[in-house]
Order: C-alpha cells, then structure tokens, then sequence
C-alpha cells in the first residue's frame, strides 16, 4: 500500500515539477523586450517615478512631480538654464524695472497643435490662476502683481489684474510692491501660458488625460496610464528642438519604494534611483557613483508661542539651543552623506546679492553648551515659577529619519535638561492639522522654497503668515518684513534680512537643525542631468546619451 | 435554496449600509481633511474648496448627500487625483488587483492542495517535515520581506543571465504577472497547506476511505474522487475570505512591484485622507467580500454531496 502511495507521490511530484517548468517557459518568452534605461540609439531614457502627479493642470498643480513632469511639457517666459541660470524661454528679452516689468515675446514659440504661443496665453492663464473658483494654492505667489489679491478673494474683477498683451508678443506686468525676484516668479510653474480655446473646450476634465492639453515645451506628453505608465517625447513644435537630444523620456514604472527602484536600476531598468541610508551602504559596496544635491529645503524645531506654554519662554528656547548640536545630529545620527547642519533661517543655497546670501551676512554662530543650557533653564524656571518642567509633546513625522531625530532629541532632553519629552508620532496629514491647531510644544518642521529670493524663508515667521504655525509673534521681525517688502533697493533689503537672521538666532522663534540634500545613483551615459532647486527637477531638457 | 440566497443577501446590504456608515463617519472624527496640505491655504482658497467638494455643509448633511449619490452609483471626484472621478479609479485599477489576484489564489490553491495532501500521504516523513517548515516560514515572514527578495533574486539572476529573464517591477505583460503573485499568494498557500493536510489526515483514517479501498478503488480515482472532495471542503471554506483578503491586500506587492492596482489607491487614499476614495474603495471592497462570501456559501452547496442531498429533500 505505501508504496502505491509513494508512486503517486512521485507521479504528483514530477506533474508539478512539469507544471513548473511549463511556467517557466511561458514567462520566459513573455518576457518584455529587453528594455533599457538608456538607449543611445533610440536617444531614450527609462525612469521610475514615485507617485502619480496628481494634475497637470499648471494653475493649480502644486507638488514636485508634477513640477519636473510640466518643466519638461512647457515653457514659461523664462527658464532655468543648464547651469540653473535664469535664460530666456518664450520671452526672448525683458525688462525689469520698480514698478513693473515687460516681456517681448519670440514669434517661432509654438503650441504642439502649431498654433503660435502669445502674450495672451499668459494673460488668460494668470488670470485663470487667481480665480476665486480656481482656487489655486499657489495663488499667493502671483501677489506682489497689482491687484493680484483682491482678485484673487473676489473683490475686484480678474480684468483689473495688472496683467495686460500690450501686443500678440508683447506683455506687461504692472506691480503692487516692489519685486526684485519676479523674473524667477516668471520661471516657476504657476505662471505657464494656457490655452483658453482648451481649457473651454475640456472643462473640468482639462489635463485629465494626455490628449487633454497641448505643450509648448521641449517634450509632449504622448502617454498616460493613470497610476501606471507616461511617457514623454520629444516637442517637433519646439522652437529650440534642435538642440533637444533626448527624443523620448518613458516611465513605466510608479512606485514610492525606494529599494524597487533601487532594483529596477541594478538590473538596469532605469537611468536614475534615490538612495536612502540603507540603500546607500548598498550602492557604496557595489562601487556605483554617488552623486548629490542640495534640495533647498530646512528643517527645523518649530516652538508653539500660543497662551500657556512653556515654549513662548525665551530662556526655555535659549537652553534649548544650548543643548542641541545640529553638526552631531547630521554627522552622528542621521549619518547620510550631503545632508548639512543648519545654523540659519536661510540655507546656505540662499542667494544675496551678488554672492550666496550667507557668505556675506555670515550667521552669528551659539555653540552648544550643556552648563550654559541649565543655566537658562535655571532661569526659565524662575520666570516661569516653575518648580518642576512639566513632560512636553514633540510632534514629529512617521518616517524612520524623523523618528530616529524625534528619539535623539528626547534623550538630549532627559539627559541634559531633565525634561520628559513625549514624542507625538503622526502621519503626515493629522501632523499637518495638529501643527495648525497649535496641539504641540516643539514641533519637527521643515519648509521648502517656493520661488528663488530669500523672501521665500524670511516672511515665514511674520505675525501674519499662515505658515507660522507656532503664532510666532514680533513687532521687529514684522518690521524688518515689511521694509524689505517695499523696498525695490538691494542693499536695504538684504541688511534687512541680515536682521531677520540675527534675529532667528538670539530670539529662538525657531532652531535650525539640517539642510537636506538628495542622493542618488544614476546611469553613467546618461550625462547633462541638471539637478537643481527651481525649474523642474530632474530636468532632461539638456540631457544627452553617451554612445 | 432561492430563500437561503435571498436572506444572505439582505444581510449582505445591511452589513454594506454599516460598512459605509461607519467609515464615514470614522474618517471625518480623524484630525486633518482632504485639504490639509504642508503650506497653509488661503482663507477664501479653502472656503472655495470646501464649497466646492460640499465639506462647508454639516457632516449629517454630507452623509445623507453621500449616501443617495452612493445610491446612484457616484461615489463623486478624487481630491488628490483632480480630474478623476472614484468610479474611473475603481474601473481602471480593480481589474488589475483582481488579475494579480486571481493568479494569486490559483497559485496558493493549487500549491496548498498538493502541498498539503503530499504531506498527509508523507505524515512525519521527511517531505513532511519540509512543508512544514516551508509552511511556518511562508507565514511568519512578512509580505514585504519576501517580495523585497524575490526582487534581489530577480536581479541577481538577471544580472547572471546578463538578459531579462523575469521583469523586476511594472505592469503590462503575462511575464509580469507571475512573481507579484506568487509573493502575494505564498502565505495563504502556507495557511491552505496546513488546512489542507489536517484535513487529508482525517480523510485518510476515515471509514469511507477504509471501506473504498478495501472495494479494489485506487489510483487517481481514489485520489479525487473519494479523498480529495471529501478533504478540500475546508480549503473551499476558506476560499471566500481568502479571494477578498488576497484582492484588497496587496497593497505592499503593489507598492514593490510598481503595479497599478487599487490597493494601492485604498491605502494611499487613507494616509491622504482622500474622503470620496475612501468612501468608494471601502464600499466597493465591502460589497465585494459580501458577494464573495455568498458565492462561496453557495459553491460550498455544490461540492459536498451531503449538502446536495439536504437541497434535494427541501
């Protein structure tokens, strides 16, 4: 009897051990066609994209995905060169002067249905932008143009917008305030031409699908699979197409894992992958090119100033500072190469005049010092008439980086000062809406540029900026907000700033803590790659394959 | 028989009609809305949002709003994905969770039943011993390890073979399909596997099985005719829960293989706090269990011969 069974058993095992072969061979041969993630001949890349952009509706798309897929589908005035320079793009000169600013357009400019791009495809679309029932986030942004707010709150019609096509290829912008940084503004997504004849005949599905929309751009949007697959290819209509090398940028992959796309770039899938820590050691011990760049962006422990709390205490926020060293937290804790320590408001990548902003107003530096931290403590707890500090909420993000941060800065808390942090882990959302409800004592923040001037950082602690999600409140940080807002003259406006960045590290509003910066592998023929702050990134404009 | 269908679905509506009640109401006691983002809105830019997607009116009015568009078969507008209806998100990305996941449960059946029924036949022989082992590592691993390292399996082998034997991520092709699956199929496969033998075991010392051999049936026949119907019915059981767990929870496969399936939207949908795809995702999920179970409840009528006996005296 057992050994019936027995055969049976072998007669079962060599059916699957048929089936499994079988399988293999059908997988084998369906098996893609040998994809690559650069194809010299073909002039083609292959990337991985994180998430789906949400829209691609420029007037209301605010995320960076949809940031570098629209840098490559359109042009606005002007653009950000090779070398993340401001160049021309449709506006082929300019001129900037206090009160407003003039754009003459290039004639050869084209939409990809061959129709001509004209001043009034800015005019219609800036006004679009600052509809009240467009309702675009980015709307702010347009509000040093005259009028711009009023419009945008529906208390003036959108034809007082001081926005006007003087001629097809002529267009001027009159201002509200001073705006020295407006040709960057004049770069950035929200202010990319629209064509009215579309968006009225799509309606509310406008940009919905890749036929939904036309491109003025180096590329066209010639594939959408939602949640799954787009590619982009080479603009014939592009008045610079000639010097456009890549003839088609496809993404057939969508996914947020890092390690896929990790994977999907060691098995040579894709041209470009980001790097986390671990993925890091990885990439380091197979010997591929790290290579870097700084996001713009700074993160920071935000205090709450609202009534009652012990954080409105300034010799709290001094001992504080006193106690936490931003250089030990990026080189110890953090540990990932090409993220820096943050002493100021303004990251290093800040412009200034003529050189980087903090090369010349250099920040006054506090070191940490743990004697003088519990001497302010000491008297922290004095004004306060504390006997005791009381367990105070750290409101951090979930990502394994901010809870490792969250938990080093809880152990400096105890161990230092004696105070109990609780560590208040959210998601991103809930964290977002505990911020503005001011449900914190320290928050772990971060804020990213909008446009490329200094302002972007500085107004972010003005009394009256939603932003400010501690109520930070202070007469002279105001002022000093205000005079540079309507001052046209350089100099004053940026000794203004120095002021505000004093003032960030003797009143302690907030505390610096790193800069972020990106790694990534990519592959080594793909080369001309820019990576940068403002203009789209990864940006493939003026990329090229090695043979 | 019509009755029992009749009653099952009933039933099946009212627990949709919680489902949906419960998770609307949940959603919006959490922190936060759609239209909470990293910088702050506008005064008038979010009280054109609110009106626009109906979140400035009280929260009973929105559910009743909600329930009759739930009624006519509009689950409404995505807040993260702009222009996309819920309905179009379920349309397009339902049937490619249901591909992966019917592959999935054909795997973790086909696998678990003969997993399983080799290890009856082999009790605490050796073959035994490794499916066993198999069984308990297919389960206490977790989904996202063991996709992480099929995909470093893949690419070492690509890398051997210097070709594309086996696609590392995406969707598209039939080759695609197959190790998504069978990371998403292995733990039931483990978990039929156990069920599968247990009950083979049983079958195997029973009276039926006795009595079958002892009249000369063997071979083939004896396999699946008198023991394998007999043992599967607890498998069949399973299969209900097991079809809908596999289709809405492949999220981390999703998420790894780079594939466009609604798991993915149905997670991403919470953390984003996305009301109307939650809404739609959940209940769509919800009704889908439903029907499955149901259908099973009735499949499970078909099987078992003395279910079938039962039908045939009422």
């Amino acid at each position: 009897m057992a050994k019936t069974l027995l055969s049976r058993f072998i007669v079962l095992r060599s059916l699957s051990t048929q089936l499994i072969a079988s399988c293999l061979f059908i997988l084998v041969i369906s098996a893609p066609a040998n994809a690559q993630a650069v194809d010299a001949a073909q002039a083609k890349v292959t990337l991985a994209l994180a998430t789906e952009p949400p829209t691609l509706n420029s007037a209301v798309a605010t995320d960076t995905i949809a940031g570098f897929i629209l840098s490559h589908l359109m042009e606005g005035l002007l653009v950000y060169d090779a070398n993340g320079q401001l160049a021309a793009g449709v506006a082929e000169r300019w001129q900037l002067d206090a009160d407003g600013a003039s754009f003459w357009l290039r004639e050869s400019a084209r939409w990809s249905d061959g129709k001509p791009v004209t001043a009034h495809d800015f005019v219609f679309a800036w006004r679009h932008a600052l509809k009240p029932t467009t309702a675009s986030q980015y709307a702010f942004i347009f509000y040093p143009v005259k009028n711009a707010e009023a419009v945008n709150n529906g208390k003036l019609p959108e034809s007082e917008l001081g926005v006007r096509a003087v001629s097809d290829y002529e267009l001027r912008v009159e201002f509200g305030q001073p705006c020295p940084y407006f040709l960057s503004l004049a770069a950035f997504m929200t202010f990319l031409p629209m064509r009215e004849d579309v968006l009225d005949h799509w309606g509310s599905r406008y940009a919905a699908d890749s036929d939904k929309l036309v491109f003025n751009g180096a590329f066209v949007l010639e594939k959408w699979i939602h949640g799954a697959h787009l590619r982009l290819r080479k603009n014939s209509q592009y008045w610079q197409a000639d010097s456009v090398k890549i003839n088609e940028i496809d993404m057939p992959y969508i996914t947020a894992d890092p390690s896929a796309q990790f994977n999907l770039f060691r098995d040579g899938q894709i041209a470009i992958a980001p790097l986390d820590t671990g993925l890091l050691n990885e990439a380091v011990e197979r010997g591929f090119d790290i290579e870097y760049f700084h996001t713009g962006s700074l993160f920071f422990l935000e205090f709450n100033f609202r009534e009652g709390r012990i954080t409105a205490n300034r010799s709290f926020r001094k001992a504080v500072q006193r106690l936490i060293d931003p250089d030990l937290l990026v080189n110890k804790i953090i540990g990932l190469p090409g993220i820096k320590p943050a002493y100021s408001l303004f990251p290093v990548t800040v412009k200034g005049m003529k050189d980087p902003f903090r090369e010349e107003y250099p920040v006054m530096r506090v070191d940490p010092d743990i004697a003088a931290a519990r001497e302010y403590l000491a008297q922290a707890k004095e004004e306060l008439g504390l006997d005791k500090f009381p367990p105070l909420v750290l409101l951090a993000g979930d990502s394994p980086r901010a809870l490792q941060e969250a938990e080093y800065y809880q152990y400096l808390f105890k161990k230092g000062l004696g105070i109990e942090l609780r560590i208040d882990q959210q998601v991103f959302k809930q964290r977002i809406e505990k911020m503005r409800r001011g449900d914190f004592d320290i928050v772990a923040a971060a804020w990213g540029p909008d446009y490329d001037d200094i302002m972007t950082f500085a107004d972010l602690f003005a009394s009256w900026n939603e932003n400010n999600r501690g109520r930070y409140s202070n007469p002279l940080y105001d002022r000093w907000i205000r005079l540079a807002q309507h001052s046209s003259d350089t100099r004053t406006r940026f000794n203004a700033m120095a002021q505000i960045q004093r003032i960030v590290v003797e009143d302690v509003p907030i505390l610096p803590t790193y800069e972020n910066g990106s790694l990534y592998v990519q592959n080594p023929r793909l080369k001309g790659v820019r990576r940068s702050i403002f203009g789209g990134d990864p940006f493939f404009r003026y990329a090229w394959i090695e043979q | 028989m019509v009755n029992f269908i009749a009653r099952r679905l009933l039933s099946g509506l009212i627990t949709i009609w919680f489902i949906a009640t419960a998770t609307f109401f949940a959603m919006h006691a959490v922190p936060g809305d759609p239209l909470t983002q990293e910088k702050a809105m506008s005064p008038a830019v979010r009280a054109q949002l609110e009106a626009r997607y109906g979140l400035d009116k009280p929260l009973i009015e929105q559910y009743q709003l909600f329930m009759s568009n739930m009624l006519r078969g509009d689950f409404g507008i995505s807040f993260t994905q702009e222009n996309r209806s819920v309905n179009d998100i379920i349309r397009e990305h339902f049937p490619i969770s249901a591909t992966l996941g019917i592959a999935a449960v054909l795997i973790a059946l086909v696998g678990g039943i003969s997993a399983g029924s080799a290890a009856a036949y082999c009790k605490n022989r050796w073959p035994d011993r490794v499916v066993m082992i198999a069984v308990i590592a297919a389960i206490s691993v977790p989904g996202f390890v063991i996709a992480g390292l099929a995909q470093l399996v893949i690419v070492a082998l690509n890398n051997a073979a210097e070709t594309t034997l086996l696609p590392v991520a995406g969707w598209g092709s039939v080759s695609q399909i197959w190790v998504p699956a069978l990371v998403l199929g292995l733990g039931t496969m483990a978990y039929l596997s156990r069920i599968m033998r247990a009950s083979m075991l049983e079958v195997l010392s029973a009276d039926f099985n006795i009595a079958a051999k002892a009249k000369g049936v063997n071979g083939w026949r004896l396999f699946f005719h008198h023991q394998l119907r007999n043992a599967v019915l607890p498998v069949v059981t399973e299969l209900g829960p097991t079809i809908a767990a596999i289709t809405t929870g492949g999220f981390v496969v999703e998420l790894i293989f780079a594939i466009p399936g609604l798991g993915r939207y149905f997670v991403q949908a919470v953390q984003q706090l996305d009301y109307t795809v939650i809404m739609g995702t959940t209940v769509f999920y919800g009704a889908f269990l439903v029907l499955v179970v149901v259908l099973v409840d009735i499949s499970y009528g078909l099987i078992d011969p003395r279910i079938r006996l039962h039908r045939g005296r009422s």
